[in-house]
């Protein structure tokens, strides 16, 4: 066995109910290696990574570090075995001192059990000195920078003698002239012999701090590549290349006039420069990955973020689309990512939640007419073939297809007639899914306008007559659906925009 | 859910049942018409107000400030009162107190995006120190008979602030079930995110529900103003918490999303049996005040203890 071998995890399998998350993943990491790991969203990276660091449990395979084998039972377990984890969200004290936070729940005592101030700094500063930035060991972490917040995490990691440290995005929220200052520290760390497992999308990045990069698609291990030997074509490939078995109806769209058109729409830090028009008939996909602002500007066309500038034109009359009200008013529909918190009301019942939106249609003089509401529940349960035993019962107990249909049924229930879809699949099983898809065709062929949000390449693919890509808050690229293949989208969606006008 | 809700309902109810067949047991007094029309005028007030509490709870909110707002309006109509004002008009006056004060939690709470405790924790300071800066801390005592009628009469061998609560409830009742105030209500307190992006206007209809239950507090304030012949800055202390208490009880969730009138009624009925049962078998006010609240406690430990079973 390679001697440089310091941690290896072999054929990993982890399972949550409905969904294999690792299928026989394996994952070698050197000594003093920055290893980059690579993948689409939900490609796996964080649960492996989750369970090196002891939140979760594998179900099957090895680990052995520095040749030995390992169970890993905890988070605190995998500190003890000198594995660090930094999240994309720290885990940090804000109203606590930098040099507090380093020590936190391992505070050096005096004799009389009392915190040894003088100790607890000293050695704060020897740690910090070795990762070789400058903060202030006094300062309240409220007070202090994004960047320096994370580097008291790594310092926080260092101080347990993690030799193995998992950075998760550690770039993504920082500046150009920051991401230079954690790379100066990350080759320091690994002259010291820390290993680095990198998680990241930006493909610049990976060339310039990575020395080995394994690629994830779908829970599946595809291959280890050393950086120098891999161009950005062939790992895009390895990232995406999936055969595209899912079923999707057949689109022949009658794609008639504009009913939407986003002028120069711009929210201060989060979206910028957005063009794009939506027409009567169409399914127009956005794909892009997770932060690149897809979600964001669903919220602004729908009137929950206020926009900073710009125009929206909705069947060709400018409009000032200021609440959800207003754009439902318009005829918009929004079937948000995250069903149960900003979709449905889960302890009201099925038909509660399908005529939320369309109350006024079932009054009279302000009396609600259960029969009339009643009906057109039904016929909604019927046609969409929502699966509960009755109108009355609570959406709570409803599976996630079940949930979506409901969700739909209320923007039905308004005549809407431009529907968002952020993530129409998410969470909800493969038959449901096929039926999900069907509905969104059989729409389009009714004349509603569909954009859609999604993560899935193959259904942005497989169902899109047109599709947007976004990346860092603005469209990287507009490709037909003859034009669109998965590594296009994905060269726009990880590219640095700017190149690509 | 129909039927969870009604198991729930029913299991109060029968709670109520138990308890009253307790003090017949006890008191030969208890059940007599004289006895049960006395608890049903004592718990007139409680039930009353526990009418906003119970939208306000199912919005998921809470509103402290309602026994203050009710000392509020009952001094600033008892003034009208006295200043000649025909007795509707001041009345009127009254209610626009309650309304106001209660509106002004709404808009706290809507707009300036405050937690409901908070902001109704400081309207109950502001409305007890209001009543007892504009009447210098003294009763305002001494009214007509035909105001006083409004507590103390009959109409057809039933007290008046017994009609009015049953008149009260029936609107509630019907407001919760069948108009789209009712069905916001329940839809604000189930998932506030939701009802922004389904398109309601969860600002004006938090305003309006914090508004009715102020305004309930001025119609607590008449009743209770009638009765005692006089409105005093003191009156209404710790109402806010038998109003909570009886919705509690009577099963509407603090969660929010959740909740009826009826059980409500039921809730504030178990309290009033509770503590006439206690008086009539002369325990002491310092114990009966033990009691109830460990009636609170154990009606919502078994509702809890249930739930988590069904699940």
């Amino acid at each position: 066995m390679d001697s440089d071998i310091i941690l290896s995890m072999s054929d990993i399998r982890k399972e949550f109910p409905g969904v294999v998350a690792l299928d026989d993943v394996s994952f070698e990491l050197r000594k003093g290696e920055v290893h980059i790991l690579l993948g689409e969203n939900g490609a796996g990276k964080s649960t492996l990574m989750k369970i090196l660091s002891g939140a979760y449990q594998k179900d099957q395979g090895q680990i052995h570090l520095n040749g030995k084998e390992i169970q890993i039972l905890n988070p605190k377990h995998a500190q003890d075995l000198g594995i660090g984890i930094i999240y994309q969200e720290f885990n940090l004290n804000p109203h606590m001192t930098v040099a507090e936070n380093i020590f936190l729940g391992r505070e050096p005592v005096n004799r009389f059990g009392i915190i040894d101030e003088k100790k607890l700094y000293h050695s704060a500063r020897a740690i910090i000195q070795d990762i070789g930035v400058e903060i202030g060991l006094n300062k309240v972490v409220s007070e202090i920078g994004i960047a320096q917040q994370q580097m008291v995490e790594v310092a926080k990691a260092l101080s347990l003698n993690a030799r193995v440290l998992i950075m998760d995005e550690p770039s993504a929220p920082l500046t150009k002239h920051e991401i230079t200052q954690l790379f100066e520290m990350i080759r320091r760390l690994t002259k010291q012999g820390v290993s680095i497992v990198y998680i990241s999308h930006r493909m610049s990045e990976l060339y310039e701090i990575g020395d080995k990069v394994t690629v994830l698609r779908d829970g599946k291990y595809i291959g280890t590549k050393k950086i120098s030997d891999i161009n950005r074509q062939d790992l895009i490939k390895m990232m995406v290349n999936r055969d595209l078995d899912e079923q999707y109806p057949a689109r022949n769209p009658k794609i008639s006039e504009e009913v939407l058109r986003v002028e120069g729409l711009e929210r201060k830090g989060v979206l910028s420069n957005i063009n794009f028009k939506l027409h009567r008939g169409e399914i127009l996909g956005i794909a892009g990955l997770m932060g690149s602002g897809r979600t964001e500007l669903a919220r602004a066309i729908y009137g929950v973020d206020k926009i900073s500038a710009g125009k929206i034109f909705v069947r060709n009359k400018l409009q000032n689309i200021n609440s959800p009200r207003k754009a439902i008013k318009l005829g918009m529909g929004f079937l948000t990512e995250d069903r149960k918190s900003e979709g449905l009301v889960l302890v009201l019942t099925v038909k509660k939640n399908i005529t939320l939106s369309s109350i006024d249609k079932y009054l009279r003089f302000g009396v609600l007419n259960y029969k009339d509401e009643l009906k057109k529940v039904n016929h909604y349960i019927e046609s969409l073939r929502v699966k509960t035993p009755g109108p009355n019962q609570k959406v709570l107990n409803l599976s996630g297809g079940n949930q979506q249909k409901v969700v739909l049924s209320k923007w039905l229930c308004c005549h809407s007639d431009i529907f968002i879809f952020d993530e129409p699949t998410r969470g909800i099983d493969i038959g449901a899914k096929a039926e999900i898809y069907n509905l969104m065709s059989t729409l389009t062929q009714k004349g509603v306008a569909i954009i859609m949000i999604s993560s899935e390449l193959p259904e942005i693919l497989g169902m899109s007559d047109r599709i947007l890509v976004m990346n860092k808050g603005t469209i990287a690229g507009e490709l037909t659906r003859e034009q669109a293949n998965q590594e296009k989208i994905m060269e726009y969606a990880i590219g640095e925009p700017g190149n690509y006008n | 859910m129909m039927q969870i809700q009604n198991i729930r309902q029913f299991g109060t109810f029968i709670g109520l049942l138990v308890l009253c067949l307790l003090f017949w047991i006890l008191s030969p007094y208890f059940f007599t018409v004289s006895n049960l029309l006395n608890i049903a005028q004592q718990t007139s007030i409680i039930a009353i107000i526990s009418v906003g509490m119970t939208f306000v709870i199912i919005t998921a909110g809470i509103d402290l400030s309602i026994g203050s707002v009710l000392a509020f309006s009952g001094v600033v109509m008892a003034s009208a009162l006295h200043a000649g004002v025909p007795i509707p008009l001041s009345i009127l006056v009254g209610f626009s107190v309650g309304y106001v004060s209660g509106t002004i939690n709404g808009l706290l709470i809507s707009y300036g995006k405050l937690p409901p405790f908070i902001a109704t924790l400081g309207m109950m300071s502001i409305a007890r120190g209001s009543a007892l800066w504009y009447t210098n801390g003294r009763p305002i005592s001494g009214f007509s008979d035909s105001f006083r009628f409004l507590a103390t009469g009959d109409i057809l061998f039933i007290p008046t602030s017994v009609w009015i609560m049953a008149i009260v409830y029936i609107i509630a009742h019907f407001v919760l079930t069948k108009t789209k105030l009712g069905r916001y209500t329940y839809a604000i307190g189930g998932n506030e995110k939701a009802a922004i992006l389904s398109g309601i206007n969860v600002n004006r209809y938090k305003n309006i529900i914090y508004g009715v239950s102020g305004l309930l507090g001025g119609l607590g304030a008449v009743i209770l103003t009638a009765r005692l012949n006089s409105a005093q800055p003191i009156a209404g202390v710790m109402y806010e918490l038998d109003a909570i208490a009886a919705t509690v009880i009577g099963g509407t969730s603090l969660m929010g999303g959740e909740g009826t009138i009826y059980g409500t009624l039921i809730g504030a009925l178990i309290i009033g049996v509770l503590r006439n049962g206690l008086n009539l078998l002369g325990v002491p006010s310092f114990i009966q005040q033990i009691v109830i609240g460990a009636v609170i406690i154990g009606a919502i430990l078994l509702d809890t203890q249930l739930k988590k079973q069904k699940e």
